[in-house]
């Protein structure tokens, strides 16, 4: 039978990033002055799990490199090797060396062996010569000592005197006699002259000792393999039958050391005994690596498979348990509705109800458990930034605590991958430019230790994350002539204080005097709310000067369902995402003001707000064309409001969300489509898009707000 | 047919040892450390025990330790999954009534091989 082991590549690739995550952290919390057992016992595994799977796999670059790896970690695990502090920054850096291979063999390139192979000798001048064995000189064992020296021989007599306790390890000797049967023609003849009286006889213990004759061209390896498991603790000699006898007379000559056998050569037995225990290990080594040869052989083909792997998720059997639960549930319903349909009568009809009430329950709590299956705690998103804060923090001289809040919050795994970035770039942010110098911050009477904490919570629907840092907070000065200098607003505006803050989010701003190593990599803020906002979320900033940021993401929990409200114009029906809606009003006369420039405003608690007619917008016929007749839905988009006119609200519910994109083409001022419940299509609206697509965008706004100031003033 | 407990913490490993044998007809029965296998053992009726050493919670010695206590698993063959760098691993599996090893890394036929030499 063959085994196709690319198919379990994948799990492989991810266990083993859950493994160096493990030993990151595991490094990264460890307390050189008292080192906890536990912890290093948790790295040692670690590496110790990669290097099995690499081997098992094929993947041997790996599993040589983390030879050396595991090696020194048992070295410190039994206390023969003091770690210091230099060794930790030398195991992360294998951390990342290890990560960097296995990202490279999950997309089917070749591992670059350059920085691993810079380690391994970093490592090997910590051990000493002759601990480095194993996989990695394994590997160069030739396999030309694997011929058998006796191939001359006709077969093989042994005498076999096993330990009282064999049985009570689960060997049996029969076996191992059915076993040595199969390598050539077998006789037995069993020695029982130390099986003691029936009173004193323990039933478990085995007091026999054999003498056996295999004939055959069964080479000495194979017959060692057969007693492997129990050659350390029984006697064994085995000794080749001369070569040049004939086959008739084997027999007799075997027989005639039978006889002499369980006196005389359990006395030289010795000798043999020790032979065979050294020979051992060599030709276990030629076997693993040939055996690890013959895989490699296989890795190319295999590569090339993997590429076409589509991704796959580890879920908890809990998660699992519950669908299964919950599917259950509603194939009861089922039938019970069909029972129900087979003849129905109008006084079945509270029954009815009934059952497309639980229908309903059912189907929605089948969703909700659909979607956890996605769900995957954030901390997969926050485990990077220990050592993200660790390795930058000693770059920028800084001393900082990093502090991780609501890890278990479960977010879906799209959303996690795709908000690492933006996270990144606002942790790093806060460190550069949040978190002052050590000694300035003593100098301002702070802890010098700085601060940041990554918090996630969910709050109604949505996942709040926020980055706090208790450093030198926003300069609002410093922005606000920024800004004026690169034209992004002018001097002669009020801007609230919120206002400002939000000005670093737009494109071409930044306040960093120097470009510095850390954050000056070519993306701003401004990247990292358009990050955000694609998927359907946003970022605020709330700052108070010298005590610090917080960076406030709200994320929907999936991206595959939307709270929406359905809106009518004539005979379209439209979504806003919930989220983005402010309120609704019923607008009058005076509210409406039109200004230069053809736009019509809605004033509202002194706030002017342009007003996007829906109809003109997407040229559809509206039952109501004017203001004053139909609905202004204020929607906030790229923190902009905007009045959207529509003909009426419909109902609020949650609609699963298809892609344009990905069925048509990117339509602008739609985010996507949804089919309702008697199957028409809806657009889903993008409140941004829509913005821009009527053309009121933050210059206008900024216009409006303008204009209208001169006239009050 | 058989009954065979597989016992790793590594989920590719234990993944493929239980494809091996399933597809060489024996029922698997697989846990991830040596707590959860034991607690499976007892309520089980396994043939062979296939158990890794390095694991968390309970490790493989201890588990074959335990299994040992247990009159069922008394001379049920149990087989420990080691490293070849783990040579003092052998002799304390042994010692603790492990009956063989198989040498890491192994190759499904060579895992079956080795099954074989135990259940014929």
């Amino acid at each position: 039978m063959s085994v196709d082991l690319s198919q379990f590549h994948q799990v492989f690739f991810e266990e083993s990033y859950e493994g160096l995550d493990v030993m990151e952290s595991a490094l990264l919390n460890i307390d050189l002055s008292n080192i906890d057992e536990e912890t290093i016992n948790e790295i040692f595994r670690a590496a110790h799990s990669i290097k099995g799977g690499s081997g098992t796999f094929g993947f041997m670059e790996i599993a040589g490199f983390t030879h050396v790896v595991e090696t020194l970690l048992d070295l410190i695990r039994s206390d023969q090797f003091v770690m210091e502090p230099d060794h930790v920054d030398l195991f992360l850096r294998s951390v990342d060396c290890i990560r960097t291979m296995i990202n490279q063999l999950e997309s089917g390139e070749t591992c670059d062996m350059e920085i691993a192979d810079e380690l391994k000798v970093a490592f090997e001048l910590l051990l000493d010569g002759d601990q480095i064995s194993g996989v990695s000189s394994d590997a160069d064992v030739s396999n030309g000592g694997a011929q058998e020296e006796n191939i001359g021989a006709k077969g093989w007599q042994i005498y076999f005197k096993p330990e009282l306790d064999i049985l009570r390890t689960g060997n049996d000797p029969v076996r191992m006699f059915r076993e040595l049967s199969e390598l050539g023609e077998l006789s037995t003849s069993a020695v029982t002259d130390e099986i003691p009286p029936i009173s004193s006889i323990d039933p478990e213990a085995c007091y026999m000792a054999w003498n056996l004759t295999l004939l055959g061209g069964a080479t000495e390896e194979q017959v060692n393999e057969v007693f492997e498991w129990v050659v350390d603790d029984s006697e064994l000699t085995i000794t080749p039958l001369l070569s040049g006898e004939e086959r008739g007379e084997d027999e007799p000559e075997a027989v005639k050391v039978k006889e002499s056998a369980a006196t005389e050569m359990s006395k030289s037995a010795l000798e043999p005994v020790k032979e065979t225990v050294v020979e051992e290990p060599s030709e276990l080594q030629i076997s693993t690596a040939t055996a690890a040869k013959k895989t490699m052989v296989n890795t190319p083909t295999v590569k090339k498979e993997a590429k076409t792997e589509s991704a796959s998720i580890r879920v908890g059997t809990d998660k699992i348990d519950d669908l299964i639960n919950m599917v259950g549930e509603l194939v009861i319903t089922q039938s019970m509705l069909s029972e129900l349909g087979k003849d129905f009568a109008i006084e079945n009809m509270p029954k009815l109800m009934e059952g497309l009430e639980q229908l309903g329950m059912h189907t929605r709590e089948l969703q909700e458990n659909v979607m956890r299956i996605r769900m995957l705690p954030i901390s997969f998103a926050f485990s990077r930034f220990p050592r993200l804060v660790h390795d930058m923090s000693k770059n920028l001289n800084k001393k900082v605590e990093l502090v991780l809040l609501g890890e278990t919050t479960e977010l879906d795994k799209t959303v996690m991958e795709r908000i690492g970035d933006p996270l990144v770039h606002l942790v790093r942010n806060s460190l550069d430019h949040g978190l002052e110098l050590p000694e300035k911050r003593l100098e301002l009477g702070k802890n010098e230790t700085g601060k940041i904490t990554l918090n996630a919570f969910h709050q109604g629907g949505n996942i709040i994350i926020q980055i706090i840092d208790d450093g030198a907070g926003l300069n609002k000065e410093r922005i606000l002539s920024k800004a004026i200098e690169n034209g992004l607003v002018t001097g002669n505006e009020h801007l609230t204080d919120e206002q400002i803050n939000d000005l670093i989010f737009l494109p071409g701003f930044s306040t960093a005097e120097s470009v510095t190593d850390i954050s000056g990599r070519g993306v701003g803020m401004d990247v990292v709310r358009r990050n955000i906002q694609e998927l359907n979320g946003s970022v605020e900033v709330e700052s108070t000067e010298g005590e610090g940021s917080i960076f406030t993401i709200r994320l929907p929990l999936t991206l595959a369902i939307l709270d929406g409200q359905l809106i009518n114009v004539g005979e379209q029906v439209y979504i806003f995402p919930l989220v983005s809606i402010v309120e609704s009003i019923q607008s009058h006369d005076q509210m409406i003001h039109r200004v230069s420039g053809g736009c019509d405003v809605l004033r509202l608690r002194n706030e002017y707000i342009p007003i996007i007619r829906l109809w003109e917008v997407f040229n559809v016929k509206p039952e109501y064309e004017t203001v004053e007749d139909g609905l202004l839905v204020i929607v906030e988009g790229d923190n902009i409001k905007v009045a959207v006119l529509v003909d009426d609200l419909l109902a609020q519910q949650q609609v699963v969300i298809k892609s344009i994109r990905e069925n048509y083409r990117t339509v602008n001022g739609v985010s996507g489509a949804t089919i309702l419940g008697d199957g028409t299509v809806s657009l889903i609206l993008d409140i941004s898009g829509l913005i821009k697509l009527a053309g009121v965008g933050r210059d206008s706004y900024k216009k409006i707000n303008e204009s209208n100031d001169n006239e009050a003033a | 047919m058989a009954t065979i407990l597989a016992v790793d913490d590594s989920a590719s490993m234990r993944q493929m040892v239980s494809f091996t044998l399933k597809g060489a007809g024996y029922d698997v029965i697989e846990a991830e450390d040596g707590q959860k296998a034991l607690d499976k053992a007892k309520v089980s009726s396994v043939d062979l025990v296939l158990t890794d050493v390095n694991m968390p919670v309970m490790d493989g010695i201890e588990l074959v330790r335990n299994l040992r206590t247990l009159s069922d698993y008394k001379f049920t063959p149990i087989l420990m999954l080691t490293t070849e760098s783990a040579g003092d691993k052998k002799m304390e599996g042994k010692s603790a009534g492990a009956t063989g090893w198989l040498v890491k890394p192994f190759n499904p036929e060579q895992l079956l091989a080795t099954i074989k030499k135990v259940m014929g």
